[in-house]
């Protein structure tokens, strides 16, 4: 009876919760590898599934090797050319994107008429696998970053467009007349009502945009290039070097979420006008 | 004409009428032929049952709206586009979200190209005069709804209008406020005497603030059927001035000549 309740008061106090929320999300990653590694290293588990010790291997590396080989990267210096040549791509594409799908997005939403007209090939040039569109980029702009920044700006700027097209759409109507009838001319409404209100959708799909231009930087690599994170994953598959191909995942994830990062926080400064969740802060 | 005969806001014989975008031939006549004048420095309330077209009434006097037929004058002018005199205080949120209190109160300065120094010293004037000071720096969301009421009044009031338009500006907010509030309105009104047009479906706040109340007729074809004048001394405590024997007799009048009209208004209501 003892025994229990202490054993309960342990778990109580290990259990998930708001104070060791980080300790357990490291433990979960190390089960994960400890996991991937047991399963993996030849020879450790008696062979259940495949007929070969080194199959496991061969098909999922290993995570020593995959975690050496990351080190090996950062370490003897070699990813940098090609990390950097990622994330320029990634930035060129995000940037050009956004502020395309901004201003064009502003654009449309003011023009009953150009958008009307616009409809049907926005709608097509959306629903589109613009990913196709790579071979064709790879032709007009080479094989250079160029041709990876185009295919990452195709996908960025419609989400970015579309969310500033509904942005406008939604502006209160009783704010716009209120702006109007303290005096905005149209310039002022654009850029005191129109463009705040947009703003706020468009800072919602950032987090998608700034994942997608990674994506269209990374296949487009992929795809054909001689440089770049997709480069190197490319090459390492030619050999079957599964542990390489693991580490190039392993890195590109890692510097997506530090650009998730890096956009979260600057959502956070330049929204500080939006009501949180559970913020109950009245005076 | 005596420029000070001259009404500050003149709508003669105003119509308007809504055609469906859909179908053209169905028709909604919100406003018939109806004529309000309001001199300067009057405070006139506008009293009707829900649904009769009071908003409508106020959106053609400030120009957001253009009537089917009959001229908006202001201070003897006719009216196009937007009414510039005026000021409007919403019964909705109208205070932009993304800006704090203090740069909601100056941004009609901004649109009018005063210099951030000058409208950032009269809107911390004005929030103080409100009963905001030291709340400039809060966005909209983190201010009760009384506190959003009083930006909105001191963010209208700032530009100094000569007429105040006001759509059921209080009646989102709890009674004690509510009371609060028209007590503030009526200081700051008696301190600088505009005409103002205050819209509301509560018969009290009309009298207990106005010199003249209004009566619509239930919609549709709203139209004023009756004019009452408050001789209420002032200045006036709202609460208080409810229980003296000469409100109690106005309210009895105003609303003999009303219980008819809203119950009109209800059916229609019940109808739908």
């Amino acid at each position: 009876m003892r025994e229990q309740e202490s054993s309960k008061g342990l778990w109580s106090k290990i259990r998930p919760q708001q104070g060791n929320l980080r300790l357990w999300q490291v433990g979960m990653l190390a089960a994960f590898f400890a996991i991937w590694h047991v399963l993996t290293v030849p020879g450790l588990m008696p062979p259940v599934y495949f007929d070969d010790a080194n199959k496991a291997a061969f098909f999922f590396g290993e995570p020593l090797k995959v975690l050496g080989r990351v080190w090996d990267w950062f370490y003897l210096g070699a990813i940098y050319e090609h990390l950097w040549v990622t994330l320029w791509e990634t930035f060129l594409a995000f940037v050009i994107g956004t502020v395309s799908g901004l201003v064009i997005g502003l654009w449309l939403a003011l023009n009953p008429v150009a958008s009307a007209l616009c409809d049907p090939y926005i709608k097509a040039l959306n629903s589109m696998p613009r990913v196709i569109l790579a071979p064709i980029f790879s032709v007009w702009f080479g094989l250079d970053i160029a041709s990876k920044v185009a295919l990452g700006v195709t996908l960025v700027f419609f989400i970015v467009f579309f969310n500033v097209y509904q942005g406008v759409r939604e502006v209160s109507p009783t704010v716009l007349a209120n702006a109007r009838i303290l005096g905005a001319s149209q310039r002022q409404l654009l850029r005191h009502v129109y463009v705040p209100s947009a703003m706020s959708w468009v800072f919602a799909s950032l987090h998608n945009s700034v994942g997608l231009a990674f994506v269209g930087a990374v296949v487009g690599e992929y795809l054909g290039s001689s440089r770049g994170v997709g480069y190197l994953i490319l090459q390492a598959e030619g050999t079957f070097d599964i542990n390489t191909v693991f580490a190039g995942i392993l890195v590109l994830t890692a510097f997506a979420l530090v650009l998730d990062y890096i956009v979260g926080l600057a959502e956070k400064r330049l929204m500080v006008w939006q009501p949180r969740q559970g913020e109950t802060e009245r005076i | 004409m005596d420029s000070r005969d001259t009404p500050a806001l003149a709508l003669e014989n105003i119509t308007v009428t809504f055609a469906a975008r859909d179908a053209k031939d169905t028709r909604y006549t919100a406003v018939q032929d109806a004529t309000l004048l309001v001199a300067p420095g009057e405070f006139v309330s506008v009293v009707g049952p829900t649904g009769c077209g009071k908003s409508t009434l106020l959106n053609i006097a400030v120009g957001l709206l253009e009537p089917s037929a009959g001229t908006v004058k202001v201070f003897g002018e006719p009216l196009a586009g937007l009414n510039r005199n005026a000021g409007y205080l919403f019964q909705t949120e109208a205070l932009m979200p993304w800006r704090t209190a203090l740069d909601n109160v100056t941004v009609g300065l901004e649109f009018r190209g005063v210099t951030r120094e000058e409208s950032v010293i009269r809107a911390e004037d004005w929030l103080a005069r409100v009963g905001l000071a030291g709340h400039g720096h809060r966005y909209p969301h983190q201010l009760s709804g009384g506190m959003r009421k009083r930006v909105a009044l001191a963010q209208t009031l700032i530009l100094d209008p000569q007429i105040i338009l006001m759509d059921e500006p209080f009646s989102a907010l709890d009674i004690q406020t509510r009371q609060m509030m028209e007590n503030e309105l009526l200081e700051l009104w008696s301190a600088n005497r505009k005409s103002v047009v205050f819209i509301t479906h509560d018969l009290e706040e009309a009298i207990s603030l106005s010199d003249r109340v209004v009566v619509l007729s239930a919609g549709p074809g709203t139209r004023p059927i009756g004019e009452f004048t408050i001789d209420l001394p002032r200045p006036r405590d709202v609460a208080e001035i409810r229980l003296t024997p000469r409100f109690i007799e106005l309210h009895t009048k105003i609303w003999r000549a009303m219980k008819d009209e809203v119950l009109k208004g209800y059916a229609r209501t019940r109808i739908q």
